[in-house]
């Protein structure tokens, strides 16, 4: 009996966000008194796959097919669907990201196993397997009870802690028979030169408040600086001062990071909704009334034309940039 | 082609969050009830932009829930869309749902199914996914375009860092995120018209729920803000390093 993890890759490389979820599966396996074990699917090095025992990982089953190396949820839900069975897992761990999203559903489904999404917390065994969750766009927590004897859990990402230690993991080469994919991709288009939002440790947003398109130095530098992404309230995104992937709050993405620093924001609930799992909040506004103070861990009640120079400054002499 | 919309109620983006009943349920008292905005804004909408060029015969909703969810499907009916209906139950395991949405979608021979990207209650974002494995079709999560041609849909998903462009013959599930169409305010002819609509309700098929709800929690209040004078800035990115350690 295991607990086994999907661990998500492109272009050869695990993802960070896989990282903390095999943390976060090891954690459980101990909890359980089981062992942790990975699953990765498409074309990566022999390394990469040890690797995964720093985080915990005491086994790798590795599929590859050329059929994998493009992503599609129902051929990825299949021959996940075989190591489970193969391996007797009880717990499957994903991490909450588009991935996850798209496979952890399909998966719960075809095996009957109930699935928790958004988990922000390590299970409760005392009494059943009880996970917490983020509900209300993070205004609340539910206590989820998972009824069947198999369980899946995706972890919210920037919630578990990730540690290493000197671990290598066996790697299994596993075969399966992988059906021909029906999504065909026909266009990828990424973003290049910039932290996409969805995984930045540190994001820099402006609103309204910063006038207009031609004052966003004020925010690039201070991400450049940083090595933050950088992200707007939905007026900006609206009216096209920044690009609708920024857009972050109810409607448009979500984030987590370690810092979200708001120049300009007034912190409306919709934009709250999108930020409020944020680990520390700053914001920058010259109204004492804006409602995002009260969100916010630090804050500064001043004109951002005249502060945000200043600490860009600061920031450059701590960075040791001249 | 029919086109199927998956219809969530929720409470509106502004209302507060509490719970009663030993924090079991969500205190519904006072709270206004709307179409959960990612099924609304995004999957009922470019469903009827479909329509209306032309690329399909029917749009129907469907909703899961108790007589008290009717106004949110008359609302949405009154938006667009031909005809609803209710699966008559007020199980919130996810699994339950979508094999009741699957079950409606394999009897009414639907070749696109819709839904918004979560509902912004629950937060789950596995509708679809389970939809579209219990009636064994693709899906497209966190679509942000979508065109249909023939029996070919094109959808612009999210990845990491961008975007991709994926092409399915139908059927298949797609959730729907912005990007994918505009708001519509509905006018006064289609809330008359809304009232005399096809709103069917249906008892739920059998089926397990895998998990319950147990109770809530509200996040620990903030300690409140630590304020900077915006004379000395220098001062917060100096507490943003040595006390935060977020930098």
């Amino acid at each position: 009996m295991s607990v086994l993890i999907f661990a998500d890759q492109t272009d050869g490389q695990i993802k960070k966000a896989s990282f903390e979820a095999i943390c976060y599966g090891t954690a459980i396996a101990t909890q359980l008194g089981m062992d942790a074990e990975a699953v990765v699917l498409g074309t990566i090095s022999k390394e990469e796959l040890v690797a995964l025992g720093k985080y915990g990982a005491k086994k790798v089953h590795h599929i590859t097919d050329s059929n994998l190396d493009h992503f599609d949820a129902q051929a990825y839900t299949k021959v996940i669907a075989g190591i489970v069975t193969a391996t007797g897992s009880k717990v499957i761990v994903f991490s909450n990201g588009l991935t996850g999203k798209a496979v952890a559903p399909r998966l719960s489904a075809r095996l009957k196993a109930g699935l928790v999404t958004g988990a922000i917390a390590l299970p409760d065994t005392s009494n059943g397997f009880v996970v917490k969750k983020s509900v209300f766009s993070g205004k609340a927590f539910a206590n989820v009870s998972i009824n069947t004897d198999v369980k899946i859990i995706s972890l919210n990402q920037n919630s578990f802690p990730v540690a290493t230690t000197d671990g290598a993991a066996e790697v299994i080469d596993a075969t399966a028979n992988v059906d021909g994919p029906k999504v065909k991709i026909t266009a990828t288009n990424k973003i290049t030169g910039e932290v996409p939002l969805s995984e930045a440790e540190l994001v820099v947003s402006g609103g309204r408040g910063l006038k207009g398109p031609e004052n966003w130095a004020l925010v690039t530098e201070l991400a450049k600086l940083l090595g933050a992404a950088t992200a707007c309230s939905r007026p900006v995104a609206d009216a096209h001062w920044r690009p609708h992937h920024e857009h972050v709050g109810q409607t448009g993405g979500a984030v987590a990071p370690n810092l979200y620093f708001a120049i300009g924001i007034s912190g409306a609930i919709q934009h709250l909704a999108g930020v409020n799992r944020s680990k520390v909040i700053v914001v920058i506004n010259k109204d004492p009334e804006a409602p995002f103070f009260k969100a916010a861990d630090y804050g500064i009640v001043g004109d951002a034309f005249e502060v945000m120079p200043k600490i860009i400054e600061a920031v450059k002499k701590l960075k040791g940039v001249a | 082609m029919k086109i199927l919309v998956c219809i969530s109620k929720t409470p509106d983006t502004t209302a507060k969050i509490a719970f009663t009943d030993n924090n079991s349920k969500f205190a519904e008292a006072g709270v206004q009830f709307i179409v959960n905005p990612y099924d609304e804004w995004y999957a009922l909408v470019r469903a009827l932009e479909l329509k209306e060029a032309g690329l399909a015969t029917t749009v129907s909703l469907v909703t899961v829930g108790l007589p008290d969810a009717d106004p949110i499907i008359r609302k949405a009916l009154a938006i667009g869309g031909d005809d609803a209906i209710r699966i008559n139950s007020d199980n919130d395991d996810s699994f339950y749902i979508a094999s009741q949405i699957a079950a409606v979608a394999k009897d009414g021979g639907y070749e696109l199914v819709l839904t918004g990207k979560e509902t912004i209650d629950y937060n789950g974002s596995s509708i679809g996914g389970m939809v579209a494995e219990l009636i064994d079709a693709p899906y497209i999560s966190l679509a942000i375009k979508l065109d249909i041609t023939g029996t070919t849909a094109t959808a612009v998903r999210e990845i990491e860092g961008g975007e991709e462009t994926n092409e399915i013959t139908l059927p298949v599930v797609i959730s729907c995120q912005k990007g994918m169409a505009e708001q519509r305010i509905p006018n006064m002819k289609g809330i008359m018209g809304a009232r005399t609509k096809p709103l069917v309700v249906k008892e739920p098929v059998a089926v397990e729920s895998l998990t319950s709800i147990v109770s809530f929690d509200l996040p620990p209040a903030k300690a409140g803000v630590k304020l900077v004078s915006p004379e000395h800035p220098e001062e917060l990115v100096r507490l943003l390093h040595e006390e935060a350690k977020v930098f």
